[in-house]
Order: structure tokens, then C-alpha cells, then sequence
């Protein structure tokens, strides 16, 4: 095994140019267990720790650039407001000792369908900045998940950063795990109101082999609100549509059983998950609505 | 209730700082907070080597070929052991029965068996090594249950047993069968108004100690093997270490290094005679360590076990009868399963009075993982059941459960299934009403002036509900263990106590082999002289096998039984202390030989308080040292075939109050509170038997909710061999545990104390299943109950 | 590899590092500072808590190579680094952590072995398990003070990382309620105690802490 310490991303491109196969690690959170327990002697470990702009973010008028290696306590302390959804999911990721580790580039370069970021991100909109030698390029955070714990990066590409949809209303993350912290997702849930463009967004993690969105659930209820004019009354929203959205969220999932849960406990879990941050979420909206409109 | 027994006068040390019934405070504290303590882990040696163990991918398969030609060129490897390298014929090692090869012979019994041993210069050498040995198996059926351990043409498991069970079993793959027959069931069940019948799973737990195992052996010029190590009961590794080394017990020097928590999981041997073997081999010393994933596989579980039990009641409440049949799964070795069928037969109905009941316990063979110690076994299953089914009957007789449990709760006097009578304090009733009147934790804690705080909710941190769906539930149980060796077992301790005065000030030494695994004996051990001998400054020597054996850490027994040796060899050192006062002094002063002398402040004084002279003064360069042997009163075996006899010495009595809020549409449990009441005799040291307490409540809690080893029905391979997906309670998890500490004194005990440390952990658990009960309405009859149980989706 | 960094306050050097090593167990078995304990290695039960740049991590997941030129306070350097703060507090009178750490520790423990957790080692606690008087004529972090008094240790095997993690969250918020305490803890796994004693000592640093005793 070699160890590399690329001084600035250059270097890093570089290295990984050449040596492909080379494992990147940052927070080491994934990487140093898989070798601590003997699953993985990769040829070359590349430390990403020494260059500095990935632990930094951006907040520009539409997204966040969130670095690779900005940790989990740092969106928790100070993005809140602009991405209150990955907020939510950094606070349950592993415990505080991770969360001052690992960072969303790491749950994207794992891809394991349990990744807490993943609903966050698919939820609030998000493009992924991989750079190699060649060039730079945004991949789509729906076309980034290709299978069990694989994306589409290129062997030669690194992960900058993401680049997430500042939030345009209320979000919430929910997680199922069978501890009351430090636990690993049964099933993860995450939902976005986006007001500005009248749709909703979602993201279900390890309920699937790849981190999905509910489709058919948010397509029901994008046309259910706009037919109802709900963005506009602010009306809460009927149990029923409730319902059916939360039908098609668990239909939406394709989990299997293993030794954290049942195939059935996943799909369940995920359509109460469904429900409760759609209210949470809806309720919020409501309130902020009428505050705005007290206000004017 | 309180008339049957009182705390225990003492006169000899009650003047002195520090003695018993104080929270003096543990004297390896500071070293352990500054992370100085050295445990078997952080031991290291100049030169020394790394061993790493090769353990099978298979539960059940034959050996056909072995090579460890590519390991053993490796560079950096110094030794490569397989069973032919043994060096005697003494291959097997085992608690009671020697039935567990130290390495592979020919076949493997269970996943995760040893196979190989390597030696290297480092520890990632040793595993490249290890991961080199070729070895080919033939895969054979594997026996995972009952049926499949009794089938017509069921593999066996061990053929050719010659151990002592295997004449009264009634078959090869039941290690250990117990029947016990009082009274008559079947025409007692005539009376009952009411009957009631359950079946329930208790899934397989993990110690999970902290510290995993570990140690250091060091080869020595005169052919022996210095040993440290992290175990519970020196001398019983030492009895099954030396014949497999072809050494004599006095060249295998073990030395008690600073052991990470215990819990039953260091009762059997685990690298100890790996790491000694590689040492004579090598000529080097040899640090083996265990990561978390090889101790899940490096030490015996607890037995999951199948319960069925049948109550009857009339319909004022009495208890008329009870039938039960519990079958614990051993797995691949037998280590202690004898005497888990023992306590799980001879306590099955519980801290109740029932005259007329039928009961059998075994233990099976299996080519599960091998099953053994673990805090309050076989107690704790059968606890289980007992207390699912108490309020099962109750329900059906519409009673209050902590009413009907009064109605049949146990006192002293009462005959155990055994015909033994119980001899001292069984405040049973006393206990339940105790955690009763304990105040109730406020409702729907989680709210706050910026809305719910999920850390106070069902799913914790991980934000899955903001109330909705949560619902409180109450429940109660009480238990009862057996303190110490039952059966007829020689249950005995040994104490080395030393008296001399340095440096003008008197100072006692205590030396046992006592393994100290954080309950804090050493604490209590130099409590207890202060307390005999009135000197302040005592010396407790480290724990070796220079010294007489101390028995067992377990079984609750320490404080009860070395706790004892201490005490009577520090009286026997003060009889001869003031045997050599009265030579030197005794013409100075006639309460020399008229009273009642004492020990105190350094000083030996009359029982009325007038000092006669300072002990540095007796003792002028004298060292007055007592090395005794001390047993508590002998036990009987229990008859094979109706389980008569007068099996144990004494019981410890625990009661829980748990209070849950359940999330019932996700099935997520958030534990408000476990309130626990025990009686613990006398306290000798309060503030650890409190610790004590509430650490064996939360091992309760775990198996409630989250914590089961899983094993592959189909395969017998363990599942989750991991901290990600074996789950321990975090704090977050885990409630406040007021403690309500009842001290009524066994007169047959030093100080009238009881053994402590398992009692909470037997009840603990049934409180909260019967909480969630409460709050969801439904019967759960396993343990630990998951998500998908309380939904509807397992 | 070579790997040099500073761990309290000290500068330290490991030779012939196996690229694949986490932090801890050079810490352990390279630099003599066995105090950080190994019990899972994989980040799922805080015993092996340190603080890298200040920050608690778990030491287990992090590679040797990361902590080059980096700062390392382990429990074994705890009590020097909470009187330090103590000091700078006192003549900052600021609420800031004290970034620079004074120079001027005398000695040097390096070792290319863990020597001072050699077997002789391992005879001292008993040597000064003469008494229970604990921590006498040593000087000792209020949190670790706080863990002897309340009865927070048990066997002690997680008790080196909830004290860094512990301290940590005291430093950062003086003044915490239980379910704060218990949110900062929550990545520490204590098999011994059910954790009440655990809180009594943190609530019992804190109360001390702020009346300044």
C-alpha cells in the first residue's frame, strides 16, 4: 500500500490520473473500516486532507457549493437556513466524533444506499462536481446513483464538490434506525416543498439498491396540490391525498430484508416517514404563508 | 416484611475511615482516568510478536486438507500452529467438560472455530499470513434447533461423549437435561380457575465487553510462560492452560492485567493457550489482540432459549400450579451450560410460592456459536417467560399485575421447586411495592417552548416522530438469583491479609486472585480491613496465581465469597495480633485479658472505648500475615430425575418499574425511566452497588429492544458480528434509573451481605416488554422485540 | 512511511508506519500512549476519542498519514490541556479556546515502543491502590476529577474517550442540560455503568466549573 498527499487538488487530479485505482480518503469514516476490518488493502490511499478549498462552502444566489469534505457538524452549525434538509440528515449521521469527520463527498463516493445525505440531496435538488484531468463536469444527483454502492464517476474523476438548490421552502429529513442515535438507516426519508417552481421533491434511502426518489408519489402530489390550488390557499393537506402519497412513496421502494429489517418493515416505515414530513413540512409552509401575508 | 431480617451490627471497625457501608471511592480511579490503567490490551513487550488466529468461514464441516506452506514463507512470519502442532496429547480445554479443541482437529463444529495460529512481526503481517493458509472443507449438515438436534438421523454434534452428563440425557446432542417434579401439576390444574399458556423466544446475547480479548504471553528461561491477561477466574485457566502446554501449574505464572468488563464472556479461555502455544514456539513474547469482529466469534454467548409455560390460578389469585419446558441452544462446546440448565430449572417459576409444578430445562448441542456465561444465566430466559406469563394471568383474572404478584410473591421460608427452603429475607412483595410508590416521570417530556426536542422522543436524533403515534405504557417485574457455585460445587476463596507497621504507621496488604473486571473488589476488599483490622492505609497486591484461587468473578459471588476470605483472614490476623499484644502488654493493663479488645484508629482499644496501646507498638518489626482458604456453607446436586436438593446458598431479589413511550406506527421504543428496587443485605459500598445496578438494568434494556446475535438458521453463521449492527443502548438510549436499595441482612453471609451484580439484570428486561405491552396492546412473545414486531411487518 | 505530528504538546516521530495504520494505533502501540482505547475500529463506540486540531475524532478512522503536522491531545495529555485553558481563560478572560499551547513540558515520552505501558506499567496502579483517596498529589482535569467522585468508572475501558469528549462539550457549552450531555455523548458506548453515574460526573464538572472551584 502507498500513501498519497496530494498538496492541492492539482496533485490530487493528477495522482488519480495515474493511478486510477488509487482509493481517496478525507474523512475516512467508510474507508479506514473497510481497512481496519480487513475488506479492502487498496494499492494507494490518497489523503484529500491537506487541500483546504474542499472543507470550505459557498453560498451563492441559487445553491450551495458545499466542498467534498466540509463535515457534517459544519452544515448542521451553518447551513441550516440554506439547506435545512441535509442539515437534518448531517445531525443524524453516526455520532458527533463522525460527524466531525466525514463529509458529503464521502457518501457520494461510497454510494451505499444507506448514505444519509443521499435523500437530502436528492430531495433539494443537487449536481455533483467530479474533476479529472480531462475536465470538469456537474453530474445530476438523479443520474449520479447508478447501482449498490456504485455512481457515475469516471475511475480518473474526483468529487469536488455538490452543488445543492438553496432551499425555496420547507424541507425535513426522517431516518429509521432501531437505536435513539449512532445507528446506521433502516430506511431514510427526505422531502422538499419547492413554492418557487410548485412541486415537491423526494428521496428514500436504503429502501432500494440505489439512494431513489419517489416519482409517481411526487407527480400525485405536485397535480393533487396544483389542482386544488393548495399553493395558493394554503389549505392543509386532505389525509387522503396524505395517504396516497405516502402509498406511493412505500410502493416506490424495492428494499430487501437483511439483518437490519424486513423488506416489509422498509416499505412501511417509509410511508409513515412519507406522511409525517409531508405534514411537517406542508404545516410549515402554511405557517410561513400566513406570517408573509399577516406581515403584507 | 421488614421484621424478617435487619442490617448486621458491627462493632469492630465502625470507628474507622473508610471501612464497609462507605462510598470510599475505587483505588484504581485515577490511573483510569488518566489512561494510565493498563489493561491486556496495551501491554507490550521489546521484541515481541503479534498473533493472529486463522477461524473457520463454516459452522459444520470436515477438515480435507490443510497448508500452510505460503503463510509460514511469508517474511515477518515466525510460526504458523495447526492441531498437529500441539505439543502433549491434551488437546481439548473446557470449564466442566474438556470438549473444545485449542485448535481444529479434523472438523469444525461452528463458524468462526480456530483453525490456524500465526506469529509476525506485525499485526497486518500476521493477517496476510493467516489469509494465506489454504484450508479445504467439506461442508456437513448443521444442527441449529431442537428438531434438528433430535432427529432420527440428526448429525451428531460430538460423537464418542464420555463426559459425565451423557448417561441421564436422552440424546448425544443434549448436553445437560434437568427435570424437577414438586407436588403433583396435573391434579393441581384440577383447582385452577383460569390457565394460561405462552410460548416465548429469548434471542441470543452478546457480553460485549469493551475491552476485547487480549494478552501477553512472555516465554521464560526456565522453560515456563509468564501470562497477562484479562480473564475472570485465574486458576480455572490456569487448570485448563498448563496440561495443553505439557507444563506444570507453577511454570505457567499468570498475572491479572487490567480487564475491559467481563460479564460471563472471560469465563472460558479464549487466546490465552494461542498466545502461549506461539511464545514457547517462537521463544519470543507474543501480544494477541482481538478486534470487535473476532470477539463476537472469540467468546461464548448467552443462550437463546424456547420457553413454554403453563399457570394456573383460581380465581382469588393463587397460583395453583405451573408446567414449563425450557430448551436452551448450548451450540458447538458445552462451556457452562450444565449450570445453565441448572438455574433456569431450579428458578423457573420465579420469586413465587407454587407447591405443585413440573418442570424440565436442557441445553442442546448445536452447530450454533457456542453458548455459555452471561450475567444472571439462565435466570435471566426463564425470568423472561415467568414474568410475560404473571401478567398474562392476572389480565385473565382481571387483577392488578403488581397485586397478583403479591398474592403469590415468595417469603422467606418458602420451599423453592427443589423442596429448599428459602433461609433468609425474600422481600419480594416489599420490592414491587417499593417501585410502585416511586414517583412517575412527568408526561410527553419532549415538549419545549421551540417544540418537540426529538432527543426525548422515540427514533432519538433521528427525527422520525414529533409526537404523533406515541403512546406511554407502564409494566413490572421481579426476579430472583441464585448468589455463587450452586449444585454441590466446592465454592471457595482464598485470602492473603498482611499486618506491619512502616514507617511508624500500620499498613495492611491484601492479596487474592480475585479478577477485578470494574465491579471494584479491590475497593470493597480494602474497605473490609479497614473495617477488621482499624488501620487506614491498605494495599491491595495485584491479582496472580501466587496466590490461593479466588474463584469465579460471576455468579455475584465475589464480594460474598472473597469478600468473605478477606474478612476472615484479616480476624484470624487481628486473633493473632492481639495474641501477641497480650504476651508483650498484657501485665501492663487487665483489660489485656477481661474484654473485649478491638481494632481501631491504628489502635487497640476495649469494647468500651479506653485505648490500651498503638498496634505499631505491638507489632514492633513483626509482619503478622494469614494466608486462609474460606467456603460458604456447602450446597447438594440436584437429584437427576426430580430435581430435589439443597442446591444454593443464597438468593438476590431485583424489581423494575419501566415506563416506555412507544412510537406505534414505526415501533420505535424510547425508555423513559426503569426504576429498580433491590435488596442487597448490606451495601458495603453504596455508590457501587448503585453503579452496579443500573449497569446490569441497561444490559436488560438491550436485549429488550436491540441487542440479539443473529445466526443464519440455514447456515449457522453469525450475521452481525459488529458494533454497527450488534447494538448496545447508547446514553442515549438509556433512562434515568432511580434506585431504591434495601438492606435486610442474611444472617449466613459476611456482614449479611447478598451478591448483587445479576439480580437487576433478570428483571429489567420483562419490565420492559411488559411496558410495551402496556402501551401497544399486543403479546410479544420474544425478545428482543424489533421495529417489525410492534408493526406488523417481521 | 514517516509520520510526525504533535500530540499534547509534544512533537512526535513514528518510523516505518504501515501505510494502512489508523492514528490510534500509533498513538498505542508506536508512541507509548496506550490511553486511547481500541474496542470496535470502526467509529461506533468513541473509546478511542481524541482531539485532532481540536476537534474530538475517532482516532480509529483516522489513517497515521492524515495526522501529519497535525495537533493530537490524548486523555493522557488531558489534564495538562484543561489547565492550560484554565490559565489562558484566566488571563484572557476569553471564552476562546487557547489555540497556541505553551511550550516548556520537560521530558520527552517518545518512544519507537509503547514503553511507559510496559509490564511495569501495568504493576503501578496497584502500587498506588494503596488508598481510596484518589488523585492525590496528582493533578487532574476537572472532568476526570468528577468521573472518580461520581463513580463514572467501572472497569474504565470508555472512560479515556467520554472524558475527551466530555471535556470537549464543556468547553463549547459550560452550562448543558442533560439532554445536551447526552446528545454529546451519544457516540461513546459504556457497557459497565448505564451511564447515570456518567451523567452525575458531567453535571457535577459543570456545576463545579461554574462556580469555579
Amino acid at each position: 500500500m502507498d500513501f498519497l498527499r496530494p498538496a492541492s487538488w492539482e496533485e490530487a487530479l493528477a495522482a488519480k490520473a495515474e493511478h486510477p485505482a488509487a482509493v481517496p480518503i478525507a474523512g475516512g469514516t467508510d474507508v479506514m473500516v473497510e481497512i481496519n476490518f480487513d475488506h479492502r488493502r487498496p494499492e494507494y490511499l490518497m489523503d484529500l486532507g491537506r487541500i483546504a478549498d474542499l472543507t470550505e462552502w459557498e453560498v451563492g444566489a441559487d445553491s450551495v457549493r458545499l466542498g467534498a469534505s466540509v463535515p457534517y457538524s459544519r452544515i448542521m452549525e451553518h447551513l441550516r437556513t440554506e439547506l435545512p434538509g441535509l442539515a437534518l440528515a448531517s445531525h443524524t449521521v453516526a455520532s458527533p466524533q463522525i460527524r466531525n469527520r466525514g463529509g458529503v463527498g464521502g457518501n457520494l463516493g461510497t454510494a451505499s444506499p444507506a448514505g444519509d445525505a443521499h435523500p437530502a440531496l436528492l430531495a433539494a435538488g443537487a449536481e455533483v462536481e467530479a474533476e479529472s484531468v480531462r475536465g470538469t463536469r456537474r453530474i445530476p444527483i438523479d443520474a449520479f446513483y447508478t447501482g449498490v454502492k456504485r455512481n457515475a464517476l469516471e475511475p480518473d474523476e474526483l468529487i469536488r464538490a455538490v452543488h445543492v438548490r438553496k432551499a425555496d421552502g420547507p424541507q425535513q429529513f426522517s431516518k429509521v434506525g432501531t437505536r435513539n442515535a449512532m445507528v446506521i438507516a433502516v430506511c431514510a426519508f427526505g422531502l422538499a416543498l419547492h413554492p418557487a417552481t410548485r412541486t415537491v421533491r423526494t428521496g428514500i434511502g436504503s429502501a432500494a439498491p440505489t439512494p431513489i426518489r419517489a416519482t409517481a408519489a411526487e407527480e400525485f402530489l405536485n397535480a393533487a396540490l396544483e389542482e386544488g390550488g393548495f399553493w395558493d390557499n394554503g389549505k392543509t393537506v386532505t389525509p387522503s391525498a396524505a395517504k396516497q402519497f405516502a402509498d406511493l412513496c412505500a410502493a416506490a421502494c424495492n428494499p430487501i430484508d437483511d439483518v437490519r429489517g424486513t423488506a416489509d418493515y422498509r416499505r412501511h416505515a417509509v410511508g409513515v416517514m412519507a406522511r409525517r414530513t409531508l405534514t411537517w413540512t406542508w404545516e410549515s409552509y402554511r405557517g410561513t404563508r400566513r406570517a408573509t401575508e399577516g406581515a403584507a | 416484611m421488614a421484621a424478617n431480617g435487619a442490617p448486621t451490627t458491627i462493632t469492630q471497625g465502625s470507628q474507622t475511615r473508610g471501612g464497609i457501608g462507605e462510598s470510599t471511592l475505587r483505588p484504581d480511579g485515577t490511573l483510569k482516568v488518566t489512561g494510565e490503567f493498563a489493561y491486556s490490551s496495551d501491554m507490550w513487550h521489546e521484541d515481541m510478536l503479534w498473533g493472529q488466529i486463522l477461524r473457520s468461514t463454516v459452522a459444520h464441516a470436515e477438515i480435507v486438507s490443510l497448508d500452510t506452506s505460503e503463510a509460514l514463507a511469508t517474511p515477518g512470519v515466525y510460526a504458523v500452529m495447526t492441531y498437529d502442532d500441539l505439543p502433549t496429547d491434551v488437546r481439548t480445554y473446557g470449564l466442566e467438560i474438556r470438549d473444545t479443541p485449542v485448535l481444529a482437529h479434523g472438523k469444525v463444529r461452528h463458524h468462526g472455530e480456530p483453525v490456524a495460529v500465526v506469529a509476525a512481526d506485525h499485526p497486518e503481517t500476521a493477517r496476510r499470513a493467516a489469509a494465506k493458509i489454504k484450508v479445504e472443507y467439506k461442508e456437513l449438515p448443521v444442527v441449529t434447533d431442537e428438531a434438528s438436534a433430535t432427529a432420527p438421523d440428526a448429525v451428531l454434534v460430538h460423537e464418542n461423549r464420555d463426559d459425565h452428563h451423557i448417561s441421564h440425557v436422552p440424546h448425544p446432542n443434549i448436553v445437560h437435561r434437568q427435570p424437577i417434579v414438586r407436588g403433583d401439576a396435573g391434579a393441581a390444574a384440577a383447582r385452577a380457575d383460569v390457565i394460561v399458556r405462552g410460548d416465548y423466544y429469548f434471542g441470543m446475547q452478546d457480553q460485549a465487553f469493551l475491552g476485547p480479548e487480549s494478552g501477553l504471553a512472555v516465554p521464560a528461561e526456565d522453560g515456563g510462560v509468564d501470562l497477562y491477561i484479562a480473564t475472570q477466574w485465574l486458576h480455572s485457566d490456569l487448570k485448563q492452560i498448563a496440561p495443553v502446554l505439557g507444563l506444570p501449574e507453577d511454570k505457567v505464572r499468570m498475572t491479572l492485567s487490567g480487564v475491559g468488563g467481563a460479564f460471563g464472556g472471560r469465563e472460558d479461555l479464549s487466546m490465552q493457550i494461542h498466545a502461549c502455544l506461539l511464545a514457547m514456539r517462537t521463544g519470543k513474547p507474543v501480544k494477541i489482540v482481538y478486534n470487535r469482529f473476532e470477539s463476537f466469534f472469540g467468546h461464548v454467548h448467552r443462550h437463546p432459549a424456547r420457553l413454554s409455560y403453563e399457570h394456573g390460578a383460581t380465581r382469588d389469585g393463587k397460583l395453583t400450579h405451573m408446567k414449563c419446558r425450557i430448551v436452551l441452544d448450548g451450540g458447538a462446546y458445552a462451556s457452562a451450560s450444565p449450570a445453565v440448565v441448572g438455574n433456569a430449572s431450579s428458578l423457573a417459576v420465579g420469586p413465587y410460592a407454587v407447591d405443585d409444578v413440573d418442570i424440565e430445562a436442557l441445553a442442546l448441542y448445536s452447530n450454533n456459536p457456542p453458548c455459555g456465561a452471561m450475567r444472571g444465566f439462565g435466570a435471566v430466559q426463564a425470568c423472561f417467560a415467568y414474568e410475560a406469563q404473571m401478567d398474562k394471568v392476572a389480565k385473565e383474572l382481571g387483577m392488578d399485575p403488581v397485586e397478583f404478584r403479591r398474592i403469590n410473591a415468595m417469603e422467606q421460608g418458602t420451599l423453592l421447586p427443589t423442596g429448599q427452603p428459602v433461609d433468609s429475607p425474600a422481600p419480594v412483595a416489599e420490592l414491587l411495592r417499593r417501585v410502585k410508590a416511586m414517583p412517575m416521570p412527568p408526561e410527553r417530556q419532549w415538549e419545549s417552548s421551540e417544540g418537540a426536542d426529538v432527543r426525548q422522543l422515540p427514533g432519538g436524533l433521528s427525527n422520525t416522530t414529533h409526537g404523533e403515534g406515541v403512546v406511554r405504557g407502564v409494566g413490572y417485574a421481579v426476579g430472583i438469583k441464585n448468589v455463587g457455585f450452586s449444585e454441590g460445587f466446592d465454592d471457595y476463596s482464598t485470602a492473603k491479609v498482611r499486618l506491619e507497621a512502616v514507617g511508624g504507621v500500620p499498613v495492611v496488604t491484601v492479596h487474592t486472585a480475585m479478577a477485578e473486571v470494574g465491579q471494584g473488589g479491590v475497593t470493597v476488599h480494602a474497605q473490609i480491613a479497614r473495617t477488621e483490622l482499624g488501620v487506614t492505609q491498605v494495599t491491595i497486591q495485584p491479582a496472580d496465581t501466587q496466590v490461593g484461587s479466588a474463584g469465579s468473578t460471576s455468579a455475584s459471588r465475589q464480594t460474598y465469597v472473597t469478600g468473605g476470605a478477606v474478612k476472615n483472614a484479616c480476624e484470624l490476623v487481628r486473633e493473632k495480633v492481639l495474641e501477641i499484644g497480650r504476651r508483650r502488654f498484657g501485665s501492663h493493663h487487665p483489660a489485656w485479658a477481661t474484654a473485649e479488645l478491638l481494632l481501631e484508629g491504628g489502635k487497640v482499644v476495649t469494647d468500651g472505648g479506653e485505648v490500651l496501646t498503638d498496634l505499631v507498638d505491638v507489632l514492633e518489626d513483626e509482619a503478622v500475615e494469614v494466608e486462609e482458604e474460606w467456603r460458604h456453607r456447602p450446597t447438594e446436586p440436584f437429584d437427576l430425575r426430580t430435581g430435589q436438593g439443597n442446591g444454593h446458598v443464597q438468593y438476590s431479589f431485583a424489581a423494575h418499574r419501566a415506563v416506555v413511550e412507544v412510537d406505534t406506527e414505526l415501533g420505535l421504543v424510547k425508555v423513559v425511566e426503569l426504576a429498580c428496587a433491590q435488596d442487597v443485605g448490606k451495601a458495603l459500598n453504596p455508590l457501587s452497588v448503585v453503579g452496579q445496578i443500573q449497569g446490569g438494568t441497561t444490559q436488560g434494556l438491550g436485549i429488550a429492544i436491540m441487542e440479539e446475535i443473529v445466526v443464519d438458521p440455514k447456515t449457522a453463521k453469525v450475521q452481525n458480528p459488529s458494533f454497527t449492527d450488534y447494538l448496545l443502548p447508547t446514553i442515549l438510549d438509556t433512562p434515568t434509573i432511580p434506585v431504591d436499595v434495601l438492606e435486610l441482612a442474611d444472617d449466613h453471609a459476611p456482614y449479611g451481605l447478598r451478591g448483587i451484580g445479576e439480580a437487576p439484570t433478570l428483571s429489567s428486561t420483562p419490565a420492559v416488554l411488559a411496558a410495551i405491552r402496556n402501551a401497544t396492546g399486543l403479546t410479544l412473545d420474544r425478545t428482543p422485540v424489533r421495529p417489525e414486531h410492534l408493526t406488523g411487518t417481521a | 512511511m514517516r509520520v510526525n505530528f504533535t500530540v499534547n504538546g509534544r512533537p512526535q516521530e513514528a518510523d516505518d508506519v504501515w501505510e494502512g495504520e489508523s492514528l490510534l494505533y500509533v498513538l498505542r502501540e508506536r508512541m507509548g500512549l496506550p490511553g486511547s482505547k481500541n474496542a470496535c475500529e470502526q467509529g461506533e463506540c468513541g473509546s478511542c476519542t481524541v482531539r485532532l486540531d481540536g476537534v474530538p475524532v475517532c482516532s480509529c478512522l483516522v489513517a497515521a498519514g492524515q495526522a501529519e503536522g497535525r495537533e493530537v491531545v490524548t486523555v493522557e495529555g488531558l489534564a495538562e490541556f484543561a489547565e492550560d485553558r484554565a490559565k489562558d481563560r484566566a488571563k484572557n478572560g476569553a471564552e476562546e479556546r487557547a489555540e497556541d499551547r505553551t511550550e516548556g513540558c520537560s521530558g520527552t515520552v517518545r518512544g519507537s515502543g509503547g514503553a511507559s505501558a510496559s509490564l511495569d506499567a501495568a504493576q503501578r496502579w496497584r502500587a498506588h491502590g494503596t488508598d481510596s483517596q484518589t488523585g492525590e498529589g496528582l493533578e487532574l482535569a476537572p472532568i476526570q476529577q468528577a468521573f472518580i467522585d461520581a463513580g463514572a468508572v467501572q472497569c474504565g475501558f470508555c472512560t479515556p474517550g467520554l472524558l475527551v469528549a466530555a471535556d470537549e462539550m464543556l468547553e463549547r457549552n459550560p452550562d448543558p442540560t442533560d439532554a445536551d450531555i447526552r446528545e454529546a455523548l451519544s457516540g461513546n458506548l459504556c457497557r459497565c455503568t448505564g451511564y447515570e453515574k456518567i451523567m452525575d460526573a458531567v453535571r457535577l464538572a459543570a456545576a463545579r466549573q461554574s462556580e469555579g472551584v
